[in-house]
């Protein structure tokens, strides 16, 4: 038996109950992955129309509030669905507890999923105009009103920066709220959050502006290596220095070190998501060619959800008691 | 029965705890079994359990029994997460579930270090030992501690330093004999142990071992509730 145990108590569990292992699984995963890419969409479409908005604000303008809402709902549909009573969500408007970083992502998604919805209108309002006859009375009237133009649309859209900043982050405090799990501190995941925002942000772009000049397509490529960058460089900070911080850490980094279960696994989410990407865009800015930009814009957004499965699950693996 | 009196137990000035001698239990599972029939806690769930741990190396082996349930923590983490107050704390210091305002988003379960909550498979809802509320509210004693036979489980008032747990804890205290699981989380449990030592308090200790068999297979849930 001495070989099953911990050497330094040469202890085993000889009489348990099965216990709880993964409780929030894939469609977690979804979730922070989706809301990766609504957020990320309005940060870097806001950079692209401060910056380059003679050349390409048409596409980014209607593109960005599409891309957003799509991804949003996605996000929230998840959301939902991980729900054990997912007809009880009303909850969380109706009895709120404010110290949950649930409630409060609750709340600034719903709002921010809202103010991208008057953008999806406003930027809808010319092509479904074109075919103002199939459409119901009430909806032309909507899309005819003089309050749905561009001005408003650009006044949404400060507002949906602002918004999309704790909408992209708030799952960091809700992952600093699990307590029980030690891998994942609030500033760490803070940034990890916005630097996955962004990666996802540059990356849709460069796969929707695939025809944009290539000035354009330098600066999405710089905040995609950038981001990558940074994100595999704090990923690689807990995974070789980790260990340092506490025997909770140690022990759930073990699942991704060399024999662990998801070692294969979280190595391929680090080169699909970070490493890739980062050789594609050098290459590119060498080369000026966009056919490897978006290779590492599908590659990013790919090796992203791997990243974050991974990261979600490892902590779930640990016995906690 | 609590020896207080009614106005005492439901008033204010209450900080519930739980203490468990591990010295003296000798792991009968008889809080557990009683704890199951009292709260009616559905298969695969529990509320509490008698977790066996062997140390050593043959002939020089010992068998700990560690129960383990919910702390009542004084900084709770899966209240402060929960997003729609489900977990509340009682007057007493309980925390509490209210099973039928709890979304089931298992934000309890992820963040409560001691794995003491489960979803219930039934309900769909997050459920967890409550101390016995309503056994409290009635002036009766907890399941479990009515069930064990050698008194292991000493449940009381802390804020009473005439209290059986409050002497307990007072006796055992110069030594540093009582303990909770996992002070560097800061949770401040409510839930104390004395005789306990990392094997019995620190999961990490030991090994858990998928599909080692000795009693029974040392497995995890593949799912949990009924989702």
């Amino acid at each position: 038996m001495v070989e099953h145990t911990v050497a330094a108590t040469n202890a085993i569990v000889t009489l348990d109950v099965p216990i709880p292992q993964v409780i929030w699984g894939w469609m977690i995963t979804l979730n922070m992955w989706a809301k990766s890419i609504g957020t990320g969409v309005i940060f870097v479409g806001a950079y692209l129309l401060a910056r380059y908005s003679k050349e390409v604000g048409k596409d980014v303008k209607f593109w960005m509030p599409v891309i957003s809402f799509v991804f949003l709902n996605i996000f929230l549909l998840f959301t939902l669905l991980d729900l054990h009573q997912p007809f009880r969500m009303w909850h969380i408007f109706a009895h709120p507890h404010w110290t949950s970083a649930i409630t409060v992502g609750a709340w600034l998604a719903t709002l921010f999923t809202g103010v991208v919805f008057l953008m999806l209108i406003i930027a809808l309002k010319e092509p479904l105009l074109k075919h103002k006859r199939k459409l119901p009375k009430f909806l032309v009237a909507i899309l005819e009103s003089k309050w749905l133009n561009d001005e408003l649309y650009n006044k949404l859209l400060k507002a949906a920066v602002v918004l999309a900043i704790p909408v992209t982050m708030y799952t960091a405090t809700i992952m600093g709220e699990a307590t029980a799990r030690e891998l994942w501190q609030t500033p760490t995941e803070l940034i990890q959050m916005l630097l996955a925002a962004l990666l996802t942000g540059s990356a849709v772009f460069l796969i929707i502006g695939y025809k944009w000049s290539y000035e354009v397509k330098r600066d999405l490529a710089i905040i995609l290596g950038a981001s990558a960058f940074l994100s595999f460089v704090i990923y690689m900070g807990e995974y070789y220095f980790g260990h340092m911080k506490a025997e909770e850490v140690e022990a759930i980094l073990a699942y991704v070190k060399d024999s662990g279960p998801y070692h294969v696994m979280f190595w391929a989410g680090q080169w699909i998501a970070f490493i890739i990407p980062m050789v594609l865009v050098y290459l590119s800015l060498k080369s000026r060619s966009s056919s490897l930009l978006l290779l590492a814009s599908v590659s990013a957004i790919v090796g992203l959800y791997i990243t974050k499965h991974v990261w979600l699950i490892i902590p779930q693996l640990l016995p906690l008691s | 029965m609590l020896n207080k009196s009614r106005a005492y137990i439901k008033g204010v000035y209450m900080k519930l705890g739980f203490l468990v001698d591990l010295d003296l239990c000798m792991g009968c599972k008889g809080c557990e079994v009683a704890c199951k029939v009292e709260n009616q806690v559905p298969l695969k769930s529990w509320r509490l359990r008698v977790k066996y741990v062997d140390v050593g190396v043959y002939p020089e082996t010992k068998r700990t029994y560690t129960p383990l349930r919910c702390n009542h923590c004084e900084d709770a983490p899966c209240e402060r997460i929960c997003p729609v107050s489900a977990l509340h704390y009682l007057e007493n210091g309980i925390v509490n579930i209210d099973k039928e305002r709890c979304i089931g988003c298992a934000g309890c379960m992820m963040a409560c270090p001691y794995g003491a909550i489960y979803m219930d498979p039934v309900t769909n809802t997050a459920d967890k030992c409550t101390y016995c509320a309503h056994r409290i509210a009635s002036e009766m004693m907890p399941a479990c501690v009515v069930a064990c036979p050698v008194e292991a489980n000493i449940f009381g008032d802390l804020d009473d330093p005439a209290s059986h747990i409050s002497q307990y804890i007072m006796r055992h205290q110069k030594d540093g004999g009582v303990q909770v699981r996992k002070p560097e989380k800061n949770t401040k449990p409510k839930h104390f142990y004395v005789g306990g030592g990392e094997v019995h308090l620190n999961p990490l200790a030991s090994k858990r071992e998928e599909g080692y068999n000795l009693f029974n297979k040392i497995t995890h849930l593949d799912h949990i509730g009924g989702h």
